[in-house]
């Protein structure tokens, strides 16, 4: 079956079929984590009881399906591997007409395991890390909202409906990092959160738009179709337009500046959300649109440049990170960069940005755990500078992160190797500059990461008082251990064989890579560039680490401190022009506007106490009214008549 | 030498179709034999039994006859698919009124009306009756005959019939204005003034009818149609008792400058009973206003039309404006219901059946949204009764956000946001104005609702956004009699906002008045 695919150049096809059977019930996917949802946060107090444990088994039951599904899937023919479920008619009006339909492919496939494996995994961890917290149903119901909103987004056969899970998962995302609502900080971060992703979904909306505009459709079949007899310039637009829709949603250049403030919330959040899901659905959404970016050099080239930019700009931050989970946080918009990149250099670079979506999505929530794992022994203590040899008293969590550290360095034969490698041959295909872009952004990220292991778990101690580390309990450490696992061998399962390629090509397309460089001299140069970036984290790192931050710092490090700038950029830009745009707003509106608006309202008022008066309360002069009334009526009737 | 004598013809009637009108009259004879021989105990549950049986009755009857068009009587009834509507309203109305009506648990001393009207204000015999806890079932009897009185106006084709069914109408309200059980010097002056206006436009209306019949030789309404263009030369008798007719008319429905009543008599009347004459009496008077111009007059429609121009304009500007500046929250709904009045005769101009259906749908709507919103006025209270000052009103959503949240919903729907019924009608209303080339009218009906808004969402402002200054200001918790009507009135404003076609479509069957 298999070897019917040719795998030099695939176009990729959209023909769906009418799911039947048990596709037919695919909609089970979202229905069941949705109803958890409703059922803790509507329920209220009632569900404490039992509302966490609902929750993990509702994503598990989510995934058990999915395994099912895409079982059944894998017995199907190549060409039928494309279900479309129509639920009903969502919007009818004159030409405007969107099903609210559901599609189930293999890319769908690819996220929704993911989402409900990873997902399940998380539910479970966050059982044993939440375990003291009192408002932990509101939490389980958000996860479980979270899900539901994620799997609508990737499993939808439109974009409309696809913008409807995509403010699903940014609600969630709202509503978690803000979980710790009695923190300003937490607030403040949602708060960023929430506007910045405005900002993309007007990207997103806009995009939707347009294609309506040119295409009369928002179907991705329609689309697909359709693309070709599209104009340059609106091709351009629409893929310029998804693209800001997918910066605002997985933090990349410029709409970037949201991710870190967004550790904030609850480890296991920031483990699912903001590191294997929901930051990758703009990676998502590019690939989707792969017939619009396919037509349009110039979107491409778009696509790239933001993914060069944010890789090595979010690798540059994450050297300079003292708080564990920010520097996470700084790889994973590294990382996503990566995929973005992959997916700005068409089908060379597709299947290889889902790949390294799925791979990063183990070793990055991998080590998340492991950091809320470290966190939670350390009484919550983010700053790395107070933690230091924690290998001795938490081998398990050591282990599984040290595990995640390798593959994202990617070394052979971790998982990160096969994805990130693949993905630096095909940046060579297309151009030098982002080959060698990708190529220095592995070395920075090999110096980050040993940074902050060896400051986490080799080096001095460098303890607080009171902290006494200890190893989590089994719900957090099975999980993160099974992700462990993920880290080491997906990348060796999804490329053997090519597996994930002939899976993948029927929907996305497929063209090998023809780097100029000879593979292998390309693997060698991407192992010593990694290597010696761990080598000058060993030199410095290895033994003493300061217990505060040194303030005698390059001008550099500052940068990198302050995130590159990206808040005082805004801030210059955005919120002080916006605040001069205001009051300049202000000023007419309190001069004409209001202006008038008083003198109407004065005019309205004068009337109404005028015509009050007459309401006397005296019966003699009400009849008196009427009888003039009467006299007005005949008078009218009389002049009608001449 | 013979004396000439003619033979009386009885004329035969059809008792079937009379029925819904009928088995309320009847009940209402009934219930003044309970009034007599029953034991003081057993009247108030007798009484409820009875009116809501024979409502019920009544309505189910409308839903037998739909379809029926016929004449009987002797031609005095009409019986058509525009009358069985508005009749089936008035049922209806008339049902979620009589739940009003009979909410006893509100007052801690019980019903809204006077323990012994007869009772004189302030007196020991007062205190002595309240405190044996006596009601006013008499109110029952009236009722009956009143809506009964409604029922008959809807469909009356003569000029006497529909005189007759006018006071049969609304002598028993006059009557139960002026039986509150609080604040009854209030009540006594409203009823009072209320009648003496009343029988005022009764004249008008009686003296119009004989100038109609001597310009026509006719009371019945297809004897005037039929007169009115072969007798060219008495046209200005005739224009002339139209004027007069339409006075009597548009005095029951509240249009300006007939319209001062209104807020004396909504103010003091018991505001349960407000309620049900607020959404009655306006649901009754439109549809014989209709029947009349639309039947009897059609023909004038060039003369009537300028004139009810005019009234249209005056009455939607003088309810919005002077709403704007009331203090009171009755007396605003009563300026409200001025403003609506003035919007409904938007589709009586129009003259077409387009207007016809629009202006059924409207009074639906309308009714149902006035009498939930006057329910829930009857349940905002402070120590002396009713709280019904708006200022009074400051922060109740604090105290009682389900009763803040209705009073928002119900407020929209009065100033015709989308998703309430509100919106549909004044919709269907202007898109109705609009077909019949009325355009300027509609554009000033568009312009006098945007002003009500500011009125309606005022006390949505007050309600939420400011704090209250006293704790004296609750939200009684009523019967079911209260809750069933209040979460009928709520919903149907709802389902007619968001599902509006299916009245429209029944409506639709037969829209033609016969005569």
């Amino acid at each position: 079956m298999f070897n019917l695919i040719a795998l030099e150049s695939i176009h990729s096809v959209v023909s769906s079929e009418v799911a039947t059977g048990v596709f037919a019930k695919m909609w089970l996917l979202i229905a069941l984590p949705l109803m958890g949802a409703i059922v803790l946060l509507l329920g209220g107090n009632r569900t404490n009881s039992f509302g966490p444990l609902l929750a993990v088994g509702l994503p598990i039951a989510s995934f058990s399906f999915a395994v099912y599904l895409w079982i059944e899937l894998l017995a199907l023919s190549t060409q039928s591997r494309s279900q479309n479920l129509v639920l009903f008619e969502w919007i009818n009006i004159g030409s405007f007409q969107v099903p609210f339909g559901l599609q189930l492919d293999p890319l769908s496939i690819s996220f929704v395991l993911l989402i409900t494996g990873v997902g399940s995994l998380i539910h479970i961890y966050s059982l044993g890390y939440m375990d003291h917290d009192l408002g932990k149903r509101r939490f389980f119901g958000y996860l479980n909202l979270f899900v539901a909103a994620m799997l609508l987004l990737v499993l939808a056969d439109n974009y409309l409906l696809l913008y409807v899970g995509w403010e699903g998962v940014g609600l969630a995302s709202y509503l978690l990092i803000g979980y710790y609502q009695h923190k300003p900080s937490a607030a403040a971060a949602a708060k960023k959160a929430f506007v910045v992703n405005r900002v993309g979904d007007v990207g997103l909306s806009l995009a939707i738009m347009l294609m309506f505009l040119a295409f009369h459709t928002v179907t991705f079949a329609g689309i697909s179709d359709k693309a070709e007899q599209g104009s340059a310039t609106a091709l351009f637009l629409i893929g310029l337009f998804l693209l800001i829709g997918a910066a605002g949603k997985s933090a990349q250049v410029p709409l970037q500046s949201w991710l870190l403030d967004a550790m904030e919330g609850p480890t296991p959040v920031s483990a699912l959300i903001h590191a294997a899901t929901m930051v990758t659905a703009g990676v998502y959404l590019i690939v989707r649109s792969n017939s619009i970016y396919d037509l349009s050099i110039a979107a491409q080239n778009a696509v790239i440049v933001v993914g060069v930019v944010t890789l090595l700009a979010g690798a540059v931050i994450g050297i300079a990170k003292d708080d564990i989970k920010k520097a996470l946080a700084a790889s994973t918009m590294s990382q996503i960069g990566y995929m973005v990149l992959a997916a700005g250099l068409g089908p060379i670079g597709y299947v290889y940005a889902i790949m390294h979506l799925l791979t990063h999505g183990f070793f990055k929530a991998g080590m998340f755990l492991g950091a809320g794992s470290v966190m939670h022994a350390m009484n919550d203590e983010v700053d790395m500078r107070k933690y230091g040899a924690l290998r001795k008293v938490m081998l398990l969590t050591f282990s599984t992160f040290f595990v995640g550290y390798l593959a994202i360095l990617g070394i052979p034969p971790f998982a990160g190797f096969y994805s990130k490698d693949l993905i630096i041959e095909a940046a060579f295909d297309r151009s030098l500059i982002a080959g060698f872009a990708t190529l220095l952004g592995a070395g920075v990220t090999a110096f980050y990461m040993s940074r902050l292991v060896l400051m986490t778990f080799f080096s001095n101690k460098r303890w607080e008082d009171d902290a006494h580390p200890h190893e989590s309990p089994l719900t957090m450490t099975v999980p993160m251990v099974i992700l462990a696992i993920g880290s080491v061998g997906s990348g060796f399962l999804l490329t053997f064989n090519d597996s994930l390629k002939k899976w993948l090509a029927p929907v996305t397309g497929y063209q090998t890579p023809e780097p100029p460089i000879a593979v292998p001299i390309l693997i060698a140069m991407t192992l010593i560039t990694v290597a010696a970036g761990v080598a000058i984290a060993v030199m410095l790192y290895w033994r003493q680490v300061a217990s505060t931050a040194p303030n005698d710092v390059s001008i550099f490090t500052k940068a990198a401190r302050k995130d590159l700038y990206g808040d005082a950029i805004n801030e210059a830009v955005f919120m002080r022009g916006g605040q001069k745009v205001v009051s300049a707003t202000k000023v007419f509106d309190n001069s004409v506007v209001e202006g008038f608006v008083q003198f109407i309202s004065r005019l309205t008022l004068g009337i109404s106490n005028l015509v009050r008066s007459s309401q006397t309360g005296y019966t003699r002069n009400y009849a008196l009214a009427m009888l003039l009334g009467v006299a007005l009526m005949l008078l009218l009737a009389a002049i009608v008549r001449l | 030498m013979m004396i000439p004598t003619q033979v009386f013809l009885q004329p035969s009637i059809d008792w079937f179709v009379i029925s819904p009108f009928t088995i309320l009259l009847g009940a209402g004879v009934v219930s003044l034999l309970i009034e007599t021989f029953a034991k003081r105990s057993m009247r108030r549950p007798l009484q409820l039994l009875l009116v809501f049986t024979s409502l019920v009755a009544s309505l189910a009857m409308t839903a037998m006859l739909f379809g029926t068009q016929t004449l009987t009587a002797g031609e005095a009834v009409a019986i058509d698919g525009p009358g069985i509507a508005l009749q089936a309203i008035i049922a209806l109305v008339a049902i979620i009124g009589a739940a009003g009506l009979a909410e006893n648990k509100v007052d801690p001393s019980g019903d809204a009306f006077a323990a012994r009207a007869s009772a004189i204000p302030g007196s020991s015999d007062e205190r002595a009756f309240t405190q044996a806890g006596w009601y006013s079932t008499e109110i029952w009897t009236l009722f009956l005959f009143a809506v009964g009185g409604m029922q008959l106006f809807v469909v009356a084709n003569d000029l006497l019939t529909m005189f007759i069914a006018l006071e049969v109408m609304s002598l028993p309200l006059y009557l139960m204005a002026g039986m509150a059980r609080r604040r009854r010097l209030l009540s006594q002056e409203a009823a009072l003034k209320y009648f003496v206006l009343g029988a005022y436009s009764s004249a008008f209306f009686l003296f119009g009818a004989a100038l109609v019949y001597g310009a026509t030789g006719g009371i019945n309404f297809d004897d005037i149609a039929f007169a009115i263009p072969t007798r060219p030369q008495m046209s200005t008798l005739l224009v002339t008792g139209v004027v007069l007719i339409l006075v009597g008319m548009l005095f029951k429905v509240g249009s300006a400058p007939f319209h001062q009543w209104t807020p004396d008599v909504y103010q003091g009347a018991p505001t349960t009973l407000t309620a049900f004459m607020a959404a009655g009496v306006k649901v009754a008077a439109f549809g014989a206003m209709m029947r009349l111009v639309y039947s009897a007059f059609g023909s004038l429609i060039w003369d009537w039309r300028p004139i009810l121009w005019a009234v249209t304009l005056i009455t939607m500007f003088v309810g919005v404006f002077v709403a704007l500046v009331q203090s009171d929250i009755k007396r605003m709904l009563a300026y409200s219901s001025i403003a609506h009045a003035g919007f409904i005769m938007v589709g009586l101009i129009s003259g077409t059946n387009a207007g016809i259906i629009s202006i059924l749908f409207y009074l639906t709507a309308y009714a149902f949204t006035t009498l939930g919103i006057f329910l829930l006025v009857s349940l905002i209270r402070d120590a002396s009764g009713e709280a019904s000052g708006i200022e009074s009103w400051r922060g109740l959503a604090s105290k009682s956000p389900i009763t803040a949240l209705s009073i928002t919903f119900l407020m929209l729907a009065l100033a015709g946001f989308p998703l309430t019924s509100g919106f549909i009608a004044k919709f269907s209303i202007f898109a109705s104005a609009i077909q019949a080339e009325q355009t300027p009218l509609v554009l000033l009906a568009i312009l006098a609702s945007a002003i009500a808004v500011v009125f309606y969402l005022r006390i949505v402002v007050l309600m939420y956004f400011r704090r209250s200054e006293s704790d004296e200001v609750a939200v009684a918790i009523p019967s079911n009699f209260t809750i069933i009507a209040l979460v009928v009135s709520i919903l149907m404003t709802l389902i007619l906002g968001v599902y509006p076609q299916p009245l429209f479509d029944l409506l639709a069957q037969s829209p033609l008045f016969i005569r």
